[in-house]
């Protein structure tokens, strides 16, 4: 049962990975944007892109938490323990991203928007890089159980490399789904926009995995063992694959196909590394049989996941239809005729 | 409190900046509760009445209420995030050892915030596409979701207060969990109705009281009328059940937690005949200063006789118990709350009168003036009650079986003081903000209406808020960054 467990903590860490990526892929192209005047309409692309589902990713980083600390209380407590700074600065980072997004919309001054926007596309940079940097501890072994808050566990090789990668995946997820939400919503220019800085982030991410592979093998050699051999070097090579097709299909016409494969690269990179860490849930000190909580907990937490899939997956599945069918579309006229009134309103220059 | 807290050894440092931290959180999102829980229950009913009567009024209160609803949601989703790495980061020890006992609770609210999240989307988003009747029915699972993410959260409460549902292996580990009794425990069916009662009767108090204001201002339309009185008959209504539910769960604690009862009704030695404080201070000799003494209420109260024997806060060792100033803060805390709930029994006895008997709203400035105030006051018993909860529990994180100092972190105390300032600073900007937003939202619906009244074009009033609708493309040559949308313009503000 623990094993099963494992790999739903695991599945829930790469649905987060997945979901919350893209979100803050939104964020880093949003800093990266420009001005308030060249970076208009990224910004409204992504206003609009993530407006209805934004936040709802972030309930999937609580889920990891309580597998956790229902499943595996001793690795919560460990990473928790052993990766205190990089983990408040993320939950600081959280806060100030959430806040940023939610309160940027109703604001009109420019200089509000900008400082909110700012909160929002700093904090969407700073959140990955601590998650990832905590997950680059773990990876390498440096959350021994017992182990005190220290910055050996988080700032090393491995870690700052885990962080990196993590900025880059959700960027490169960010710009692939940004570009489909461009075609969708009639904004050619911006396709192409997206487009570029989806293939750049492709690349950096292949450079970044190289360096990674070759940093691991002397930094966290149980990890680097288990990514160059069997599962999870099947499940490298998958995400390899899936970022090529990425291009490809980008290249022909952004749509479904392409965020299918980016989910595909980064899914596949966060499986494989839990594939390279088997046994262990932190190597090699502490394996998934040591660390699983009681027997009646797995049980239970087993039993309400697959209750809650049963709940949720037909309401996520439900909103996707309402939104892709043009049912929570505003269509109206008094949306035709929004644009108009903007440069009469002396409050703009506030 | 602090002298006393550092006085007492083998307490590490840490321990102090830590509960400050999670009490200063756990404080602020709280606030947020009661709108989250029970505000969309209220937008339904409204809405009903609006599809019913074929009420415009109706539908535009319940439509601007959806809009608060996502804005609030939007800020307590960042603030309960925060919480679920605060276990982690300030008590690393509860979760490492219990986590496995009670922590589910925290996985089924999760889900009902997933599924809430979602439907409040759809709810927010469906208002000018779906059917009148579709929208309304997929709004109508909201306040289940709701529930059952209160049924999570209290239910990982109510363990910690009477924990339940696992044995102690040789090294005083937790096995043989038993979700089923850890869930169920006995706290939890008392303070599970108190706190959804308290939600509904919050919130709906809250809105009343925004509709008071310009009842006060002279703003006696229909859309006034109506957004009072729908909230405050419901809030009304449920004062009185929670009179009841509240005395319910003063019991439960007396039988259950009888040290904790001892420590809000200010008891030293256990003995019949108590007298009830209402307020007053305890010292560490045991007697008691100020307040007022009403002889053998006490025992009454607990047990409907004089002779009721009420536990004492001797029949523990000293550090098993609530310090004399941690036994005042939950005794003000709770008599606070006590007098609030008594006052809006008043208050909605008033209402009820003028209602049933006399087929109008009170006519006295001075029930509109209290009907105001009584959002507020509240939120203050809501947070009186959460302070009675907890600080009658110490220095127990489990009751009995594990101590605050036990659970907490091992990271320096400079490490949690800096970090509490930082949050401080970012929870102040994050509830100004949120309060800015919801003013200027209500500074745009009047000029809207004002508008409307004119006969001239009007923006959506839901364009403003994060969930809004979402513009259109701009033109090739925005206007500027903030140009997706004609808002109102804040030189009209009256």
């Amino acid at each position: 049962m623990a094993d099963v467990i494992a790999v739903v903590l695991l599945l829930a860490v790469a649905a987060y990975a997945c979901a919350g990526g893209t979100d803050y892929g939104a964020g880093f192209w949003d800093l990266t944007a420009g001005g308030a005047e060249r970076g208009a309409r990224p910004r409204w692309l992504i206003d609009h892109a993530m407006a209805p589902v934004w936040e709802v990713n972030n309930v999937w980083l609580v889920f990891v938490f309580v597998i956790m600390w229902t499943g595996f209380p001793t690795l919560f407590q460990t990473v928790f323990s052993a990766m205190w700074l990089p983990l408040a600065l993320a939950a600081i980072g959280l806060v100030l991203r959430g806040a940023g997004f939610a309160l940027r919309k109703p604001l009109r001054h420019l200089a509000g928007r900008r400082l909110y926007g700012a909160v929002f596309a700093i904090a969407s940079l700073l959140t990955p890089f601590f998650l990832g940097a905590a997950v680059g501890g773990v990876a390498s072994g440096r959350a021994v159980p017992g182990t005190e808050a220290s910055a050996h566990a988080w700032s090393n090789p491995t870690s700052v490399l885990f962080g990196l990668i993590a900025i880059v995946a959700t960027a490169f997820l960010g710009a692939v789904f940004l570009a489909g939400d461009a075609a969708r919503y009639g904004a050619p220019d911006l396709v192409g926009y997206f487009r570029r800085r989806a293939l750049g982030s492709v690349v950096a991410l292949a450079v970044l995995a190289g360096i990674m592979l070759t940093v691991t093998r002397s930094d966290a050699p149980h990890v680097w063992h288990g990514l160059t051999h069997g599962v999870g070097l099947g499940l490298v090579i998958l995400a390899g694959v899936c970022s090529l097709a990425t291009g490809w299909l980008l290249l022909r016409r952004p749509g479904v196909w392409p965020r299918i494969t980016a989910v595909g690269v980064v899914a596949a990179a966060v499986l494989a590394w839990g594939a390279a860490q088997r046994p262990y849930l932190i190597p090699t000190s502490l394996t998934v049989a040591e660390g699983a909580g009681a027997p009646g907990s797995l049980r239970w937490t087993g039993l309400v996941t697959l209750v809650a899939l049963l709940l949720v997956c037909p309401a996520v599945a439900f909103l996707y239809w309402l939104d892709t069918h043009g049912e929570l579309e505003p269509l109206s006229d008094t949306d035709l005729r929004r644009t108009e009134p903007d440069h009469d309103d002396p409050t703009e220059l506030n | 409190m602090h002298t006393t807290v550092t006085l007492l050894a083998d307490v590490p440092a840490q321990l102090l900046p830590a509960r400050e931290l999670m009490a200063f959180t756990l404080a602020s999102h709280i606030i947020l509760v009661p709108l989250g829980v029970a505000l969309p229950l209220i937008t339904l009913v409204m809405h009903y009445r609006g599809l019913r009567r074929n009420d415009p009024v109706a539908l535009l209160l319940a439509r601007r209420w959806s809009a608060v609803m996502a804005v609030q949601f939007a800020v307590g989703v960042v603030t309960g995030t925060v919480l679920s790495f605060e276990f982690g980061l300030l008590w690393p020890g509860l979760m490492g050892k219990w986590g496995g006992v009670f922590g589910i609770g925290f996985g089924v609210e999760a889900w009902a915030f997933f599924l809430e999240a979602v439907l409040i989307a759809i709810y927010l988003y469906g208002w000018r596409r779906l059917k009148p009747r579709t929208h309304f029915l997929l709004g109508l699972p909201l306040p289940a979701a709701a529930l059952l993410g209160a049924f999570g959260i209290l239910a990982a409460n109510a363990w910690m207060n009477t924990p339940q549902g696992f044995t102690l292996d040789a090294d005083g580990n937790p096995e043989d969990v038993h979700i089923w009794s850890a869930i169920f425990t006995p706290m939890f069916g008392p303070q599970y109705w108190h706190f959804v009662v308290a939600m509904l009767i919050t919130a709906g108090y809250t809105v009343a009281g925004v509709y008071a204001v310009g009842w006060l201002r002279g703003r006696r339309d229909r859309y006034h009328r109506l957004g009072f009185t729908v909230p405050f008959t419901l809030a009304a209504v449920f004062t009185p059940v929670q009179f009841l539910l509240g005395d319910s769960i003063a019991r439960s604690v007396f039988h259950k937690q009888p040290v904790k009862f001892a420590a809000t009704e200010l008891v030293w030695r256990t003995d019949t005949h108590v007298p009830e404080y209402i307020f007053g201070r305890l010292h560490p000799d045991g007697s008691v200063s100020g307040g007022i003494r009403i002889p053998q209420f006490d025992s009454i109260l607990a047990g409907f006789t004089p002779g009721t024997k009420v536990t004492g806060l001797t029949s523990v060792p000293a550090d098993d118990r609530p310090t004399p100033a941690q036994a005042t803060l939950a005794h003000w805390a709770f008599d606070l709350m006590v007098v609030i709930g008594s006052l809006l029994i008043l208050l909605a006895l008033w209402y009820g009168w003028c209602r049933l008997r006399q087929h109008r709203l009170p006519a006295s400035p001075w029930f509109f003036r209290a009907a105001a105030c009584a959002g507020v006051a509240s939120v203050i018993a809501v947070e009186c009650g959460w302070i009675t909860a907890e600080v009658g529990r110490q220095p127990w994180i489990v009751y009995r079986h594990m101590r605050i100092a036990e659970a907490v972190t091992a990271t320096r105390s400079t490490s949690l003081w800096i970090m509490l300032g930082l949050v401080i600073v970012v929870y102040v900007f994050i509830f100004g903000s949120l309060l800015a937003v919801l003013l200027k939202m209500r500074t745009g619906w009047r000029l809207a209406d004002a508008r409307r009244a004119a006969g001239e074009w009007t923006d959506e009033p839901e364009s403003d808020t994060p969930y809004g609708p979402r513009a259109r493309v701009p033109a090739d040559d925005p206007p500027s960054d903030g140009g997706t949308g004609a808002g109102p313009d804040e030189d009209g503000r009256p």
